[in-house]
């Protein structure tokens, strides 16, 4: 399967040369990492480099492994064979420098919004609120610090995650699918303040997606995972803030789904992390 | 709710309405008293209920009692519940703790426990720690089992999110799996605190030298109809006011959940 040049792309919509290292993110190094869950292999021997600072969008059809290999970067998982190193050093079991967004949101419920957003932040009563306060400020929330979960909307739960993860100053952002559940106009909105923050921070983040549009409108570089390995490796030459309606992003949308389209459909989910299986219910109501 | 048929009716009646029923059978038992179709042997008049309901209450001889009943039922439910709520946290929390205890604990609580009284007897005597050791197995299984099942419901997914977020051991029991356990453990208490009530009338029904059991068991072989009467309507306010501290305890505790908001 040929990998489609990304340098082509480029000289045709002259933007500038990616991967400008910025300060503060994380550089990640993956090394022949496999796993497979019982006879299964998810991923098989993937190397991968990824730079600081640097925005990269995993896309593949559902079940490929890119979700896992998100959950191996966060520790959340053990790898079969190989390694991840970031910034040359191999990965620890919870590392302060990555913090991951989920699916859902999975706020604590019993805890007011800036509580959720102060979960594990280490200091003084007072600062950590004040430093939860900011983030939820930098998210647009301030006004809901003192609120209860449940009575946000789902967009707004997802941004309040934002603000969980990044009032840790995180090196590494994982982003596992967390817009999915999203309306398309508050997708929109998240991707922008995503963007913004990226920007504004320089961590290095990692975006697992289904929607091949939000790959292309948010990273630097996008990989495609089939068959346990990298298909492929585009980058994405657009300036910033990107134009959704422009043709060269039409272009490259229609590039990347076409790629995902050429491999037939895996035939069965998997069951990832089946470690323990709670329960959901009670003795009485 | 289904909507009825009739007209809405005004708010002071819908108050009023739940009412007329209860009023209505104390009046017609007041009458039937009082115009001796009833006898006071078997049941006394509601007057006489409460006149001696407030002679009791004057000699301070009903402040001791209730004060017995209630330090029974408090110990015997700190102890019980206590022991209960640690098994309920290993076994939910533990596998190995689980496949250790469990099957044992489900066998002993298949023996009704007022079933044990004779064997209680026999071990404590008719001393108060008989009683105690009553109250808690009543107490004991619904602790247990609601404190298991609250645990075993908390949802991994934000036991995964915390522990991702740094949390483990204390922090994350303290701020995650205990919170989560809450609604259920909750539940246990409503039902230990009934529980605590009916193994405790028994209890002092049986041999006892204070209490409200006491009290209503000294007044039957005096014949005093209306003693007893007063004994069995303490019991109910008694569980009543448990069962309000009960809901009291889950509004406050678990005022973040939308279910128990107050309305």
């Amino acid at each position: 399967m040929g990998v489609i040049d990304s340098n082509e792309i480029r000289a045709l919509t002259g933007a500038p040369a990616p991967g400008e290292a910025r300060r503060s993110g994380v550089r990640i190094r993956f090394d022949g990492l496999s796993k497979a869950y019982a006879a299964r292999q998810v991923l098989n021997d993937v190397n991968l480099d990824i730079e600081p600072g640097e925005f990269v969008a995993i896309v593949g059809r559902s079940g490929c492994g890119k979700s896992t290999l998100l959950r191996l970067l966060a520790g959340l998982e053990q790898p079969g064979a190989g390694g991840i190193a970031l910034d040359g050093e191999p990965l620890q079991q919870t590392r302060d420098e990555l913090r991951l967004m989920f699916q859902d949101a999975r706020l604590l419920p019993w805890r007011t919004v800036v509580d959720n957003v102060a979960l594990g932040l280490p200091g003084s009563r007072a600062d950590v609120r004040r430093a939860a306060l900011a983030a939820l400020a930098d998210v647009g929330l301030a006004d809901r610090a003192d609120e209860w979960p449940s009575r946000l909307s789902g967009g707004q739960r997802q941004r309040v995650a934002l603000a969980r993860a990044l009032v840790h100053k995180p090196r590494l952002l994982l982003l596992d699918e967390p817009l999915g559940a999203l309306d398309a106009l508050t997708r929109i909105e998240m991707h922008q303040l995503i963007e913004r923050l990226w920007l504004a921070q320089g961590f290095t983040a990692l975006l697992v997606t289904h929607d091949v549009a939000e790959a292309v409108a948010l990273a630097d570089r996008v990989l495609l995972i089939e068959d346990g390995g990298i298909a492929l490796d585009l980058r994405v030459p657009l300036a910033r803030p990107r134009e959704r309606g422009s043709a060269a992003f039409a272009a490259l949308e229609d590039d990347v789904l076409r790629r995902v389209l050429q491999h037939p459909p895996l035939e069965d989910e998997p069951q990832p992390s089946s470690a323990v299986s709670f329960g959901q219910w009670r003795w009485a109501a | 709710m289904a909507s009825t048929i009739s007209s809405p009716s005004p708010r002071w009646l819908d108050q009023i309405t739940p009412w007329l029923v209860p009023v209505a059978i104390l009046a017609s038992w007041q009458a039937a008293a009082q115009l001796g179709w009833l006898s006071t042997r078997i049941l006394p008049a509601p007057s006489a209920v409460l006149s001696a309901a407030w002679s009791l209450a004057a000699s301070g001889e009903l402040l001791t009692h209730l004060k017995a009943s209630f330090a029974r039922a408090a110990i015997g439910f700190a102890i019980g519940g206590g022991i209960g709520f640690f098994f309920g946290l290993i076994n939910g929390g533990y596998r190995l703790a689980e496949n250790l205890f469990d099957t044992t604990l489900q066998m002993v609580r298949n023996v009704p426990h007022l079933a044990l009284i004779p064997l209680v007897i026999l071990w404590f005597g008719i001393g108060e720690e008989g009683k105690l050791f009553l109250v808690a197995l009543g107490v004991f299984f619904p602790i247990y089992l609601n404190t298991f099942h609250g645990i075993r419901a908390v949802d991994a997914s934000l036991v995964e999110m915390g522990r991702s977020y740094g949390l483990s051991g204390w922090s994350l029991f303290r701020q995650v799996i205990l919170p989560g356990a809450l609604p259920g453990i909750l539940v246990g208490v409503r039902y230990a605190l009934g529980f605590m009530w009916l193994t405790l009338i028994v209890a002092e029904t049986i041999s006892a030298t204070s209490g409200i059991g006491y009290m209503a068991m000294n007044a039957r072989e005096f014949l005093q109809t209306d003693i007893v009467v007063v004994a069995i309507l303490l019991y109910a306010v008694l569980g009543k006011l448990a069962d309000v501290a009960a809901r009291l305890l889950e509004r406050r505790l678990l005022r973040w959940n939308p279910a128990y908001a107050p309305v």
